[in-house]
């Protein structure tokens, strides 16, 4: 344990070699790897989506509503996994469905963590009363539970998937303020920073150059965390009819068009949520592995 | 001691005007005009409209109307519901035993499981056990509860027959309820069959909204443990050649409670968040369930006092967290 930990501190010599002590940290974790496997999948899926389903995501099959899925009696191969209500494709919809799910969480995270730590960089380096200041509007958002603050935030921004991002970014902000704050509180203690002041370093360059970069790893952390977060939130909330709203195939959205369904057809439910459950347990997993990896202060958690 | 209190509370102030400020803003900038929503399909006069806008305090300047909003919040009055005109305070506080109930079951059964888990992951470091409870954990901590939900309601509720989809009791049973919560209420009525109903409508929210913080409370058990093993006076006391049992299940656990203790306080917002989509679900006439019905209905008073009583409350928990892990730990006092 405390090896690795003296290994992986932050004295590694140059830019290809830390990235390569990174990977051989990571790799040791098998669930990382794996989640970043799936991840791939993921994101590949939600790349070239329009290539991979087989149908469009919307055309309805009138004669074909509500198959289960092929390996079941009444299942068709034409439809591996099935239809909807409506007749449209499971397999398809699902695909597409990553599409909205990885853009969420792409900028979701970007939005958050730009913002997040541009705020917490100020506030670090900042006179104290506006730190002050800073951290209580902090304190103040955190009151809120996150779900329900972006359910009223997009109650008046109206419901979209648009607003679902703006206001699940509003919503996990607050945490990369505060991690980042802390890191660089810390770090402005340092030896290398009083140095680079001594040498007559600028405020912006110290901010941005001296001590951002190592401030880095426990926000790169979050972020993969806060990219599941993110999945999640904006699938709750177009399951409460808050987020994308039908016919988009948003998974959370797909569910909540499903409900009535429940116990007639197990597949228009299942699905969906199981998309949602295995990307937000890979990235859970490859955020774990990030974790050990970049930071092994935070190893015993 | 007093002087980090006091330096708790201090911080509590602003922050409680902040959240106050939220929600007071919310009703301003929320689309439509409140008092046209309120009217509804009717729609109403010229003369009508100024007459309820001034009643409702919507003519005069801004800040005079949040400090009587601050006011009238100081003394319990955040205005009525425009649905049902009861007063909002009532209306919480109406609604809020059944989310407690749910919540203390859903806690209690996190613990109950989570602790036992995250100890025998611990002391099984590495080993079977510990890869299948701490990989269980990690698929709860990410599970989309309302698609949780649904789950458990095809199979228990579909398939099983078990468990009813929603509400806190069947309809045929009616009794008075002095506290609220279902299960004591019941038992007392002395009603046959009306405790086993209760204890059959709350198993799945149970489960549902315990889930999150059993698979977080069970990581966090285990990775406190495994510090504490670690430590001297744990090969002390195997020196002493007392029991594992004695060891695991006193020394350590003892002190591994602490963070473990703040994870539990700290999760009450993931509860109330949780709430939300766990009522909704299952029916179930809590805070959550009456917060989203309100922002669907477009019921601003009602949205506006829940949204501050319900972070009030976080920040009460919160703050009790701080003060208690103050008590126990001096080191964070000086600080």
């Amino acid at each position: 344990m405390t090896d690795t930990a003296a290994a992986t501190a932050p004295k590694a010599p140059e830019r290809p070699g830390r990235l390569r002590e990174f990977w051989f940290y990571f790799r040791e974790n098998r669930g990382a790897v794996f989640g970043l496997w799936i991840f791939a999948a993921f994101a590949f899926c939600a790349l070239f989506a329009p290539l991979l389903s087989p149908y469009d995501p919307t055309e309805q099959f009138r004669q074909f509503t509500l198959i289960p899925p092929a390996w079941q009696e009444g299942g068709n191969w034409a439809f591996p996994l099935g239809t909807d209500p409506l007749g449209r494709d499971m397999l398809s919809r699902l695909i597409e469905g990553a599409r909205y799910s990885f853009f969420v969480g792409i900028v979701v995270v970007t939005v958050a963590a730009s913002g997040g730590i541009l705020v917490g960089l100020i506030s670090g380096f900042a006179p104290k009363w506006i730190d002050t200041i800073i951290m209580r509007i902090m304190d103040i958002i955190l009151a809120f539970p996150s779900l329900l603050l972006a359910l009223v935030l997009v109650a008046i921004l109206g419901p979209s998937l648009t607003n679902a991002m703006i206001a699940i970014a509003i919503v996990l902000q607050p945490h990369y303020v505060r991690l980042t704050r802390a890191s660089v509180l810390s770090e402005k203690q340092k030896d290398y920073v009083t140095a680079a002041r001594v040498v007559g370093a600028g405020r912006l360059r110290l901010m941005f150059i001296t001590v951002l970069p190592n401030c880095l790893a426990p926000i790169i952390v979050q972020a993969a965390l806060s990219f599941s977060t993110a999945i999640l939130d904006a699938a709750a909330l177009g399951f409460l009819g808050m987020g994308a709203q039908p016919p988009t195939p948003e998974w959370g959205t797909m569910l909540a068009e499903a409900r009535e369904f429940i116990l007639r057809a197990w597949w228009v439910v299942t699905f969906p949520g199981l998309a949602i459950l295995v990307t937000v347990l890979a990235i859970n997993l490859m955020g774990d592995g990030l974790r050990d990896a970049l930071d092994p202060k935070l190893k015993r958690s | 001691m007093l002087k980090y209190f006091a330096s708790r509370l201090l911080t509590f102030v602003p922050t409680f005007l902040g959240v106050t400020l939220i929600s007071f803003a919310f009703i301003r900038v929320l689309p439509g005009d409140p008092i046209i929503v309120m009217a509804g399909e009717r729609g109403l006069s010229e003369e009508r409209y100024r007459e309820l806008s001034e009643q409702f305090g919507f003519d005069r300047p801004l800040v005079v109307q949040f400090w009587e909003y601050f006011t009238g919040v100081l003394q319990g009055d955040l205005g009525q519901s425009f649905v049902t005109k009861k007063p909002v305070w009532d209306e919480f506080f109406a609604l809020f035993p059944a989310t407690l109930e749910l919540s203390i079951c859903a806690m209690v059964f996190a613990v109950a499981l989570g602790l036992p888990a995250g100890v025998i992951a611990a002391v099984n470091r590495g080993k079977f056990f510990d890869r299948a409870l701490m990989s269980t954990a990690l698929v709860g901590y990410s599970m989309p509860i309302f698609w949780w939900a649904l789950l458990l309601i095809i199979v228990f509720s579909g398939n099983l027959q078990w468990t009813p989809v929603s509400g806190r009791i069947d309809l045929i049973y009616y009794f008075p309820d002095p506290t609220g919560f279902m299960l004591i209420d019941s038992l007392t009525s002395g009603q046959k069959g009306a405790f086993a109903s209760a204890v059959r409508h709350l198993v799945l929210p149970t489960i549902v909204l315990g889930t999150i913080p059993l698979a977080v409370i069970a990581r966090q058990t285990r990775s406190a443990m495994l510090e504490v093993l670690g430590e001297d006076y744990i090969r002390t006391a195997r020196a002493k050649g007392l029991s594992p049992g004695r060891i695991n299940g006193i020394h350590a656990l003892r002190n591994a409670l602490i963070p473990v203790i703040t994870v539990i306080g700290l999760s009450v917002g993931t509860l109330l968040a949780g709430a939300i989509l766990t009522e909704t679900i299952f029916s179930w006439p809590g805070i959550g369930k009456w917060m989203v019905d309100s922002i669907f209905r477009r019921d601003y008073p009602v949205v506006q006092g829940g949204l501050l009583l319900i972070a009030v409350m976080v920040m009460i928990v919160n703050l009790t967290v701080d003060v208690l892990y103050g008590v126990i730990n001096p080191k964070i006092r000086k600080r």
